[in-house]
């Protein structure tokens, strides 16, 4: 059953999902050729202090970083480390904060320096993806619409779309029902109603949807080597329809 | 953070194979090929065969699986 948020709860997630965006504002603005994963993450954990909330990623099922960095063909859940980003790689954050009880999740995925014309391609093709299926989180519509409009999309573009990862329902805890998968056939599932909050995260591979796990447990990786994107916002359903609350 | 979409099922070890790889038998009798989590492996769990576990199952790949929790007998 999809948790139905009361307004009280809503406008608490609104702030949530507004200093989440300005702490992953930040972030973005530090991303250059030269810097390491694991100095992003510092700056992550000092901006979500700044701002007197939890990191909702440190500790969650034991993952050891405020936030994942995941570069070229990492998918998703790459650990801050040492690695350092190079001129053309593509770099995707995510987060996730606490903010008194109240959780939001936001990636996007960004250029270091000057990347080739596919990659960028393929970043503004995840991004679309995500307005794609955002405007499908309508009232009285069926949650695999979401799904359906994304795929779509990204295979009209040549891209894949990852199968092993999904979206979710979040408000509460990081990860709440339903499961919201970046594929599927249209009007199946549960019908949207006001006052789901759902974290729509379309991940999209330049070559083939098959992905691995690293040995460390937690990273995915696309199996042929191809780099993938990554763009995700936490979305309330509302009667005016859509309401993205990681702005 | 994404979530992955697993099946999550228990089973039972019947075989230690190389590189901290199980054959696993599932209740509904099928065998699974499986590797140990790396957070069970980073806190020094060991598994032996006879042991319940907690496996997961990517819906892509029904042979193979990960185990994620062994079950206390």
């Amino acid at each position: 059953m999809i948790p139905i948020k009361s307004e009280e709860d809503l406008k608490m997630l609104k702030k949530s999902g507004k200093i989440l965006f300005k702490i992953m504002h930040r972030l973005k603005k530090f991303i250059r050729a030269g810097v390491s994963t694991i100095e992003i993450d510092r700056l992550a954990e000092k901006l979500i202090k700044d701002e007197n909330v939890i990191s909702a990623f440190k500790g969650y099922n034991g993952f050891p970083a405020n936030i994942c960095t995941s570069v070229n063909e990492e998918v998703v859940h790459g650990i801050p480390g040492q690695k350092m980003l190079k001129d053309g790689d593509i770099i995707s954050l995510d987060a996730g904060i606490n903010y008194k009880g109240y959780l939001s999740d936001v990636a996007i995925t960004l250029p270091v320096g000057r990347i080739d014309s596919k990659l960028q391609k393929l970043i503004e093709v995840t991004r679309n993806a995500l307005s794609q299926g955002i405007k499908q989180a309508r009232i009285n519509n069926h949650l695999s619409d979401i799904s359906y409009a994304i795929q779509t999309y990204v295979e009209s573009q040549g891209f894949s779309v990852v199968r092993q990862f999904v979206g979710h329902g979040i408000g509460y805890n990081l990860h709440e029902d339903p499961q919201i998968p970046n594929f599927g056939l249209p009007h199946q599932g549960e019908v949207l109603k006001k006052g789901m909050v759902l974290a729509i995260e379309p991940m999209v591979n330049m070559g083939t949807w098959e992905c691995k796990i690293l040995d460390n447990g937690w990273t995915a990786v696309t199996k042929d080597g191809f780099p993938s994107a990554h763009f995700e916002h936490t979305v309330a359903i509302t009667e005016a329809g859509p309401e993205i609350l990681t702005n | 953070m994404a979530k992955e979409e697993l099946i999550e099922t228990e089973g039972k070890v019947i075989e230690a194979l190389p590189n901290a790889m199980f054959r696993v038998e599932l209740e509904n009798g099928h065998r699974v090929l499986a590797h140990v989590s790396g957070k069970m492996r980073m806190n020094f769990i060991r598994i032996l065969p006879g042991d319940k576990v907690k496996l997961e199952l990517s819906p892509y790949d029904l042979s193979r699986g990960r185990i994620t929790f062994r079950v206390k007998a």
